[in-house]
Protein backbone atom coordinates (compact mmCIF):
# COMPACT_ATOMS: atom_id res chain seq x y z
CA UNK A 1 0.00 0.00 0.00
CA UNK A 2 2.70 2.27 0.91
CA UNK A 3 4.61 1.41 -2.25
CA UNK A 4 1.85 2.89 -4.40
CA UNK A 5 1.59 5.74 -2.41
CA UNK A 6 5.28 6.09 -3.02
CA UNK A 7 5.43 5.45 -6.78
CA UNK A 8 2.30 8.00 -6.93
CA UNK A 9 4.01 10.62 -5.38
CA UNK A 10 7.32 9.86 -6.87
CA UNK A 11 5.09 10.16 -10.48
CA UNK A 12 3.17 12.97 -9.60
CA UNK A 13 6.46 15.16 -8.43
CA UNK A 14 8.48 14.11 -11.73
CA UNK A 15 5.19 14.85 -13.88
CA UNK A 16 4.76 18.32 -12.20
CA UNK A 17 8.43 19.08 -12.14
CA UNK A 18 8.77 18.81 -15.88
CA UNK A 19 5.85 21.16 -16.19
CA UNK A 20 7.61 23.57 -14.24
CA UNK A 21 10.34 23.68 -16.89
CA UNK A 22 7.99 23.15 -20.23
CA UNK A 23 4.80 25.14 -19.54
CA UNK A 24 5.00 28.39 -21.51
CA UNK A 25 2.93 30.70 -18.78
CA UNK A 26 5.33 31.41 -15.66
CA UNK A 27 1.86 31.33 -13.59
CA UNK A 28 1.36 28.21 -14.88
CA UNK A 29 5.07 27.35 -13.88
CA UNK A 30 4.42 27.94 -10.50
CA UNK A 31 1.49 26.22 -9.89
CA UNK A 32 2.94 23.12 -11.04
CA UNK A 33 5.86 23.92 -8.63
CA UNK A 34 3.38 24.29 -5.85
CA UNK A 35 1.97 20.91 -7.26
CA UNK A 36 5.42 19.08 -6.49
CA UNK A 37 5.93 20.82 -3.00
CA UNK A 38 2.75 18.88 -2.32
CA UNK A 39 3.81 15.69 -3.66
CA UNK A 40 7.13 16.09 -1.43
CA UNK A 41 5.55 16.97 1.54
CA UNK A 42 3.68 13.59 1.02
CA UNK A 43 6.79 11.75 0.91
CA UNK A 44 8.23 13.38 3.78
CA UNK A 45 4.94 12.03 5.79
CA UNK A 46 5.87 8.86 4.42
CA UNK A 47 8.96 9.29 5.84
CA UNK A 48 7.81 9.54 9.85
CA UNK A 49 8.58 13.45 9.20
CA UNK A 50 5.46 15.05 9.75
CA UNK A 51 6.31 18.64 11.71
CA UNK A 52 8.79 18.67 8.58
CA UNK A 53 6.07 18.16 5.96
CA UNK A 54 4.05 20.34 8.02
CA UNK A 55 6.68 23.47 7.79
CA UNK A 56 7.17 22.53 4.19
CA UNK A 57 3.86 23.63 2.96
CA UNK A 58 3.86 26.27 5.35
CA UNK A 59 7.10 27.79 4.45
CA UNK A 60 6.93 26.67 0.51
CA UNK A 61 3.52 26.43 -0.80
CA UNK A 62 2.20 29.09 1.70
CA UNK A 63 5.41 31.43 1.57
CA UNK A 64 7.86 31.17 -1.13
CA UNK A 65 5.16 30.25 -3.69
CA UNK A 66 3.55 33.53 -2.63
CA UNK A 67 6.46 35.50 -2.95
CA UNK A 68 6.92 34.26 -6.94
CA UNK A 69 3.46 35.08 -7.78
CA UNK A 70 3.19 38.35 -6.13
CA UNK A 71 6.10 39.26 -8.10
CA UNK A 72 5.03 37.68 -11.46
CA UNK A 73 1.92 39.57 -10.89
CA UNK A 74 3.36 42.63 -10.13
CA UNK A 75 5.96 42.59 -13.45
CA UNK A 76 3.17 41.51 -15.70
CA UNK A 77 4.33 38.58 -16.72
CA UNK A 78 1.33 36.50 -16.83
CA UNK A 79 1.21 35.36 -20.74
CA UNK A 80 3.93 34.01 -22.85
CA UNK A 81 6.32 36.98 -23.43
CA UNK A 82 9.43 35.10 -23.42
CA UNK A 83 11.41 34.87 -25.69
CA UNK A 84 12.56 31.52 -26.22
CA UNK A 85 15.86 30.27 -27.22
CA UNK A 86 17.00 28.72 -30.41
CA UNK A 87 16.32 24.99 -30.79
CA UNK A 88 19.66 24.13 -31.21
CA UNK A 89 20.60 25.73 -27.61
CA UNK A 90 17.34 23.62 -26.74
CA UNK A 91 18.69 20.57 -27.70
CA UNK A 92 22.01 21.24 -26.26
CA UNK A 93 20.06 21.83 -22.51
CA UNK A 94 18.26 19.45 -23.07
CA UNK A 95 20.82 16.78 -24.20
CA UNK A 96 23.10 17.81 -21.51
CA UNK A 97 20.47 17.82 -18.55
CA UNK A 98 19.86 14.08 -19.81
CA UNK A 99 23.21 13.01 -19.98
CA UNK A 100 23.44 15.03 -16.08
CA UNK A 101 20.95 12.75 -14.69
CA UNK A 102 22.29 9.49 -16.37
CA UNK A 103 25.73 10.18 -14.58
CA UNK A 104 23.50 10.94 -11.31
CA UNK A 105 21.76 7.87 -11.34
CA UNK A 106 25.05 5.65 -12.47
CA UNK A 107 26.98 7.45 -9.58
CA UNK A 108 24.69 6.29 -7.50
CA UNK A 109 23.41 2.93 -8.86
CA UNK A 110 26.03 1.03 -6.99
CA UNK A 111 25.97 2.78 -3.22
CA UNK A 112 26.29 0.46 -0.50
CA UNK A 113 23.79 -0.04 1.95
CA UNK A 114 23.27 2.42 5.08
CA UNK A 115 23.90 1.18 8.63
CA UNK A 116 20.80 1.12 9.91
CA UNK A 117 22.02 2.47 13.21
CA UNK A 118 18.73 2.46 15.48
CA UNK A 119 15.47 1.62 13.19
CA UNK A 120 13.04 1.33 16.12
CA UNK A 121 13.37 5.07 16.48
CA UNK A 122 10.52 6.05 14.82
CA UNK A 123 9.79 8.79 16.63
CA UNK A 124 12.69 11.17 14.99
CA UNK A 125 10.70 13.47 13.35
CA UNK A 126 8.12 14.22 15.80
CA UNK A 127 7.88 17.70 17.21
CA UNK A 128 9.28 17.06 20.77
CA UNK A 129 12.19 15.34 19.85
CA UNK A 130 13.29 17.75 16.82
CA UNK A 131 12.82 20.59 19.20
CA UNK A 132 14.88 18.80 21.69
CA UNK A 133 17.68 18.57 19.59
CA UNK A 134 17.22 21.94 17.55
CA UNK A 135 17.68 23.76 21.09
CA UNK A 136 19.74 21.83 22.88
CA UNK A 137 22.62 20.96 19.99
CA UNK A 138 21.68 23.73 17.65
CA UNK A 139 20.79 26.40 19.60
CA UNK A 140 24.04 28.61 17.94
CA UNK A 141 23.05 28.21 14.27
CA UNK A 142 19.47 28.47 15.11
CA UNK A 143 20.20 31.97 16.52
CA UNK A 144 22.16 32.72 13.59
CA UNK A 145 19.59 32.12 11.28
CA UNK A 146 17.46 34.91 12.96
CA UNK A 147 20.20 37.40 12.38
CA UNK A 148 20.44 36.06 8.79
CA UNK A 149 16.50 36.32 8.42
CA UNK A 150 17.22 40.09 9.78
CA UNK A 151 20.18 40.89 7.11
CA UNK A 152 17.86 39.23 4.21
CA UNK A 153 14.80 41.34 4.89
CA UNK A 154 16.70 44.61 5.23
CA UNK A 155 18.49 43.98 1.87
CA UNK A 156 15.35 43.08 0.50
CA UNK A 157 14.01 46.46 1.67
CA UNK A 158 16.79 48.23 0.47
CA UNK A 159 16.76 46.58 -3.15
CA UNK A 160 13.26 46.91 -3.54
CA UNK A 161 13.13 50.53 -2.96
CA UNK A 162 12.21 52.79 -5.88
CA UNK A 163 15.52 55.17 -5.55
CA UNK A 164 18.41 55.08 -3.09
CA UNK A 165 19.03 58.44 -1.27
CA UNK B 1 19.89 -5.12 8.65
CA UNK B 2 16.45 -3.64 7.35
CA UNK B 3 17.49 -1.46 4.43
CA UNK B 4 14.00 -0.60 3.98
CA UNK B 5 10.98 1.78 5.95
CA UNK B 6 7.36 0.69 4.81
CA UNK B 7 8.98 -1.81 2.08
CA UNK B 8 10.44 0.96 0.15
CA UNK B 9 14.57 1.20 0.09
CA UNK B 10 16.08 3.91 0.12
CA UNK B 11 17.78 3.87 -3.28
CA UNK B 12 14.13 4.47 -4.89
CA UNK B 13 14.82 7.95 -3.15
CA UNK B 14 17.90 8.11 -4.26
CA UNK B 15 16.78 7.68 -8.11
CA UNK B 16 13.97 10.09 -6.84
CA UNK B 17 16.43 12.78 -5.67
CA UNK B 18 18.63 12.45 -8.75
CA UNK B 19 15.74 12.82 -10.99
CA UNK B 20 14.35 15.81 -9.81
CA UNK B 21 17.47 17.59 -9.32
CA UNK B 22 18.29 16.92 -12.78
CA UNK B 23 15.33 18.32 -14.10
CA UNK B 24 16.42 21.54 -11.99
CA UNK B 25 19.56 21.28 -14.09
CA UNK B 26 17.35 21.12 -17.23
CA UNK B 27 15.27 23.94 -16.32
CA UNK B 28 18.42 26.32 -15.41
CA UNK B 29 19.59 25.29 -18.86
CA UNK B 30 16.20 25.54 -20.81
CA UNK B 31 14.57 28.55 -19.76
CA UNK B 32 15.18 32.26 -20.37
CA UNK B 33 12.95 33.20 -17.90
CA UNK B 34 14.76 34.52 -14.55
CA UNK B 35 11.80 33.59 -12.40
CA UNK B 36 11.30 29.92 -13.97
CA UNK B 37 15.38 29.65 -13.18
CA UNK B 38 14.40 30.53 -10.07
CA UNK B 39 12.14 28.04 -9.86
CA UNK B 40 14.57 25.31 -10.73
CA UNK B 41 16.77 26.34 -8.18
CA UNK B 42 14.06 25.93 -5.55
CA UNK B 43 13.33 22.81 -6.64
CA UNK B 44 17.27 21.70 -6.99
CA UNK B 45 17.13 22.44 -3.16
CA UNK B 46 13.80 20.56 -2.47
CA UNK B 47 15.75 17.33 -4.04
CA UNK B 48 18.50 18.11 -1.97
CA UNK B 49 16.46 18.34 1.40
CA UNK B 50 13.53 14.95 0.11
CA UNK B 51 17.38 13.16 0.50
CA UNK B 52 18.27 14.41 3.70
CA UNK B 53 15.31 13.73 5.16
CA UNK B 54 15.32 10.44 3.77
CA UNK B 55 18.99 9.33 5.47
CA UNK B 56 17.93 11.26 8.32
CA UNK B 57 14.71 8.74 8.69
CA UNK B 58 16.57 5.63 7.44
CA UNK B 59 19.22 6.05 10.24
CA UNK B 60 16.60 7.02 13.18
CA UNK B 61 18.64 10.22 13.49
CA UNK B 62 17.06 14.01 14.13
CA UNK B 63 19.89 15.83 12.36
CA UNK B 64 18.83 15.64 9.11
CA UNK B 65 15.47 16.77 9.61
CA UNK B 66 17.32 19.92 11.41
CA UNK B 67 19.59 20.35 8.45
CA UNK B 68 16.36 20.64 6.41
CA UNK B 69 14.92 23.01 8.72
CA UNK B 70 18.20 25.29 8.37
CA UNK B 71 18.30 24.36 4.40
CA UNK B 72 14.63 25.97 4.20
CA UNK B 73 15.20 29.08 6.09
CA UNK B 74 18.23 30.08 3.85
CA UNK B 75 16.00 29.64 0.48
CA UNK B 76 13.61 31.54 2.09
CA UNK B 77 15.76 33.97 2.72
CA UNK B 78 17.61 33.57 -0.86
CA UNK B 79 14.58 33.92 -2.55
CA UNK B 80 13.46 37.21 -0.77
CA UNK B 81 16.62 38.75 -1.73
CA UNK B 82 16.66 37.11 -4.92
CA UNK B 83 13.52 38.46 -6.43
CA UNK B 84 13.95 42.09 -4.79
CA UNK B 85 16.78 41.96 -7.24
CA UNK B 86 14.95 40.48 -10.04
CA UNK B 87 12.39 43.40 -9.33
CA UNK B 88 15.20 46.26 -9.76
CA UNK B 89 16.62 44.24 -12.85
CA UNK B 90 12.84 44.65 -14.28
CA UNK B 91 13.06 48.34 -13.32
CA UNK B 92 16.08 48.54 -15.35
CA UNK B 93 15.97 46.75 -18.35
CA UNK B 94 12.31 46.28 -18.51
CA UNK B 95 12.27 42.55 -19.08
CA UNK B 96 13.28 39.67 -17.09
CA UNK B 97 15.25 37.91 -20.05
CA UNK B 98 18.39 36.33 -18.56
CA UNK B 99 19.89 36.86 -22.03
CA UNK B 100 19.93 40.64 -21.76
CA UNK B 101 22.41 40.46 -18.75
CA UNK B 102 25.09 40.07 -20.23
CA UNK B 103 27.05 43.33 -19.63
CA UNK B 104 29.10 41.81 -17.07
CA UNK B 105 30.48 39.13 -19.86
CA UNK B 106 34.23 39.35 -21.01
Amino acid sequence: MTLYIFYFLSFLAVLSAFMVVYSKNPVHSVLYLIVTFFAIAGHYILLNAQFLAAVHVIVYAGAIMVLFLYVIMMLNLNQDTEPHKSNYLKLAATVAGCIFMIVLIGSLKGVEKIENLNAANQSAGLIKNLGQVLYRDYMLPFEMASILFLAAMVGAVMLGKNELK
Amino acid sequence: MTQTLHGIPINAYLMLSAVLFSIGVLGVLYRRNIIVIFMCIELMLNAVNLLLAAFGAYRGDSNGQIFVFFIMAVAAAEVAVGLAILVMIYRNTKNTDIDELSRLKW
